[in-house]
């Protein structure tokens, strides 16, 4: 069972690489996806297959696809060339060091704390779901409001006064 | 006897404040009767408690009033007291009745000013102050009489504000007073370190009992209240501001640059006389900054043009007679002279104040002439007043004042020959300049015709000056001549008296040589500035008449010495090291802004970076824990 | 079971928290600083559900729902306020929307 562990979570590492570094929008987005699926196989491996249902159709299903209508509302993956120009190879070596550093903070602090041993017992979505309903019911109700906020505030921004016409319609 | 005491500084006062307060509303009239009518009030009750003063000598010696106290703060302590001794009373006369009188004569002088409720605003404030300081109690409060008329002589002197030059004289006249003001408040300072009060009659016991004749600290403490007078009273080496003071009006020029406030150092030392008796070398040194002011002055009058200006250099040559008889040991004789002279240089003020006016504000003698006949009463009141100057031997006051101050210099036991010699130079350049005066303004043709008559309210005053300056001396008669002491008799009761040599019985034979200077000193001028001018001719165009004309170049001397190195000094200052200082420090704080909106570039990503930065530092940290 | 020590699992999602970090400092198209923070946002998701796992409640099942809504809502907002600059600034460079710059 390790073994799958591994491959998920190489596979998620890769594709997560291959995402922030493509220079095409929904290519990156495709990476993107592919590394949530992995990150869903590893749920499923931590004994979580109700999250791992949901990560797929919310995080995959949902907020990807919201990503990519914008893309292509906007028409970002045309631009190949001023993304390759903003991504020059020498923009990433301030950044990679301050992750590696980030990095190896994460292992040392690990280093020293106890051991610790795995838990052995599946967690079921019916223990889920009496948690959320009885011990967490007010921050679902809360969850709940902050969704109708978010629907009603992207609703307004997203709305606008005056007309835009796409820039391929605009004469130049 | 204290309400009125209190009363007499007070009304002139309460005048002074109704004035101010209520000058804008107030007519001519009511202005003119309020100003003149505190002044006579105060005259009243001063002829009041002097009789009664009289009456109780020699049992009491003075009344005093304490009516609050001023200053309290740990063992510092002064009341608003006054007290009333001979001394305070010959000086509240004078201020009071002199003032009483220019006061009515400013009522018609001033009645065409527009600053006329201010004037006498002004006025009342300045009696008022001088009366604090010859009635206070305590040297404190007297220092606060000494800066109240330096600062009304400031008002006063600039009164015609618009002019710029007035307003320099003004200034010139408070900085030079400043610097006799500050030597004296050391002085006070020192007085009371020593000795922990500043009652004057605690301070003069006080002194005697425990500094010796000689020692640093009476010589350094006289020397200091020296210097204040000086300043006041326009002697070397602080003369300079009188000449320039005539910008003020006349009435201003008779009150305070004749009559009271230049006295004002006179009453201080007279006052303070313990601590000069305790320091022979500082009462030397009053005798000769007597002696040589007088002569200086004396020197400098004789070439003036401007009318008033000779009767500034003749108040200095006159207070010199008074510091003389006061560095002698003289003191009664001081006072004599100074009720004297504040009489007929009064007198001569004011009638110089109508003979400028009805010419027209001409002020040069060289450009009057013949007004003996236009204005005959000025001129009879302005002769009694230069005879009375000249000690014109027998008929005149001034003859008795000066003649005495003149043999107690010889015959004082801290006299001698030297100051008496002086003092008969002197003398005998009053009597030229003061003809010269005369001759030059009254006689000869009429080169400017007066526009109009001089009213009643400018000439009553003149007549009642001109009688006082002829039976003033009446009261105080030398030995060979009726020896009546009326004067000195009430002084000392409060003045020590003069110790003389063994020399009475050549008393007469310089009173004669005196009348004789006197004599002749009117003789040459009649004949110099009369009868055969072309006498002096050579003289009037030389480069010594032109030095005494500038009043022996002291301005020039100042100028040079301490004017220029401090305009020099403030040159190099112009743009203000200290200024600039400030300036630096915030050309600092926006310096190092400029250099820290190099963060604020609005950028984002830099701002996340920023964010990355501090996490891995703090988390770095964290660890190494 | 999984026998994968639980430092491991936690490494792992660190380095996807990094590659997030790197990547939200890198981009300067405005959407794809949205997805590398999405990145992030699951990350930390992944911790508490191995916590979950580790502590054997469903505690951090539960808190990564709550994460979820939370996600999803910030995009929302996120891409409509993109949407938003598109329009404003017509392009979703980053370093152009620099209006808040001190310039004295």
């Amino acid at each position: 069972m390790d073994v799958f562990f591994y491959i998920a979570a190489a596979i998620a590492i890769i594709s997560t690489i291959m995402a922030i570094s493509g220079r095409n929008a929904i290519h990156s987005l495709l990476f993107l996806i592919l590394s949530l699926l992995a990150i869903s196989v590893v749920f499923y491996l931590l004994d979580a297959p109700f999250i791992a249902a949901l990560e797929v159709i919310i995080y995959a299903g949902a907020i990807m696809v919201l990503f990519i209508f914008v893309t292509m509302m906007l028409n970002i993956g045309l631009e190949k060339k001023q993304e390759r120009r903003w991504l020059n190879p020498r923009m990433w070596i301030i950044p990679s060091i301050l992750a590696i550093i980030l990095f190896v903070d994460l292992m040392l602090a690990l280093k020293n704390m106890p051991a610790a041993t795995v838990g052995n017992q599946v967690i079921l979505p019916k223990q889920v779901g009496i948690s959320l309903f009885t011990t967490y019911l007010l921050a679902v109700e809360i969850a709940a409001i902050l969704l109708m906020a978010g629907v009603i505030g992207a609703y307004h921004l997203g709305s606008q006064k005056k007309k835009v016409l796409h820039r391929f319609l605009v004469k130049k | 006897m204290e309400t009125i005491l209190a009363l007499i500084p007070a009304l002139p006062l309460f005048s002074f404040l109704i004035l101010v307060i209520f000058g804008g509303k107030l007519s001519r009239k009511s202005a003119s009767w309020i100003g003149a009518g505190s002044v006579g009030i105060a005259a009243l009750l001063t002829v009041v408690i002097g009789i009664n003063l009289i009456h109780s000598l020699p049992g009491i010696k003075s009344y005093s009033v304490v009516l609050w106290q001023w200053i309290h703060a740990g063992n510092l302590s002064a009341n608003i007291a006054f007290s009333f001794d001979s001394l305070s009373l010959v000086f509240c006369f004078v201020i009071t009745f002199v003032g009483l009188l220019i006061h009515i004569y400013s009522i018609g002088f001033m009645a065409k000013d527009e600053g006329f409720t201010r004037f006498f605003a002004y006025m009342n404030l300045f009696v008022s102050s001088m009366l604090i300081l010859v009635l206070a109690d305590n040297i404190l409060l007297m220092y606060l009489g000494w800066e109240g008329v330096g600062l009304c002589s400031y008002l006063l002197i600039g009164f015609w504000y618009k002019e710029p030059v007035n307003g320099t004289a003004a200034r010139k006249a408070f900085i030079i007073t400043r610097i006799g003001d500050t030597a004296m408040i050391i002085g006070i300072f020192i007085l009371f370190v020593s000795f922990g009060t500043f009652n004057i009659q605690d301070l003069m016991h006080l002194a005697s009992a425990k500094w010796a004749v000689g020692s640093s600290l009476a010589v350094i403490t006289a020397a200091l209240l020296l210097g204040g007078a000086l300043g006041k009273s326009a002697q070397l080496p602080l003369q300079t501001w009188l000449p320039d003071a005539m910008a003020g009006p006349s009435p201003v020029s008779a009150l305070i640059h004749a009559a009271t406030m230049v006295t004002a150092g006179v009453y201080l030392i007279a006052r303070t006389n313990v601590l000069f008796s305790l320091a022979p070398i500082v009462q030397t040194i009053i005798a000769i900054i007597g002696a040589l002011t007088l002569l200086i002055a004396g020197f400098s009058a004789l070439a003036q043009h401007d009318l008033k200006r000779i009767l500034a250099y003749s108040t200095i040559s006159q207070i010199g007679y008074m510091f003389l008889a006061l560095g002698v040991g003289a003191y009664s004789g001081a006072i004599f002279h100074f009720m004297i002279h504040a009489f007929f240089k009064a007198l001569l003020f004011l009638a110089a104040g109508v003979v400028i006016q009805v010419l027209n504000e001409e002020h040069d003698i060289f450009k009057m002439g013949g007004l003996r006949k236009r204005m005959p009463v000025v001129f009879l009141t302005f002769l009694i007043g230069s005879a009375s100057l000249s000690a014109l031997p027998l008929v005149t006051a001034g003859f008795y004042s000066k003649d005495a101050i003149l043999w107690f210099a010889f015959s004082s036991n801290s006299g001698g020959m030297i100051l008496w010699l002086a003092g008969i130079v002197g003398a005998f350049l009053t009597a030229l300049y003061s003809f010269r005066m005369i001759f030059i303004t009254f006689y000869g043709e009429v080169k400017t015709e007066p526009a109009f008559n001089a009213g009643k309210l400018m000439t009553i005053p003149l007549i009642i000056l001109a009688v006082l300056s002829v039976i003033g001396g009446f009261i105080e008669l030398p030995g060979s001549m009726g020896n009546v002491h009326l004067f000195s008799g009430l002084v000392n009761n409060t003045l020590p008296e003069l110790v003389l040599k063994n020399v009475e019985h050549l008393e007469w034979i310089f009173q004669l040589v005196s009348s004789g200077i006197a004599l002749s000193g009117i003789y040459l001028a009649y004949l110099f500035y009369y009868k055969k001018p072309e006498f002096i001719e050579t003289f009037n165009h030389s480069r010594l008449n032109h030095f005494f004309e500038k009043g022996f170049e002291f301005d020039n001397l100042y100028n040079v010495v301490f004017v220029k190195p401090v305009v020099w000094f403030a040159e190099i200052d112009k743009k203000d090291i200290f200024d600039q200082l400030n300036i630096s420090i915030a050309n600092l704080s926006l310096l190092g802004n400029r250099f820290l909106s190099v963060a604020q570039n609005g950028k984002l990503r830099w701002y996340l970076l920023s964010f990355a930065i501090g996490i891995a530092l703090i988390l770095t940290l964290m660890i190494n824990r | 079971m999984l026998t994968v020590p639980v430092e491991t699992q936690i490494l792992f999602a660190g380095i996807l928290f990094f590659l997030g970090l790197t990547g939200l400092l890198v981009r300067r198209n405005l959407v794809f600083m949205l997805m590398s923070i999405e990145i992030m946002f699951n990350s930390a998701g992944l911790v508490f559900i191995i916590a979950a796992k580790h502590w054997n409640q469903p505690d951090g099942q539960v808190m990564f729902i709550f994460i979820l809504a939370v996600t999803a809502v910030e995009v929302a907002i996120g891409l409509a306020l993109i949407l938003q600059v598109y329009h404003h600034f017509k392009t979703l460079d980053v370093d152009a929307i620099n209006k808040l710059k001190d310039d004295n």
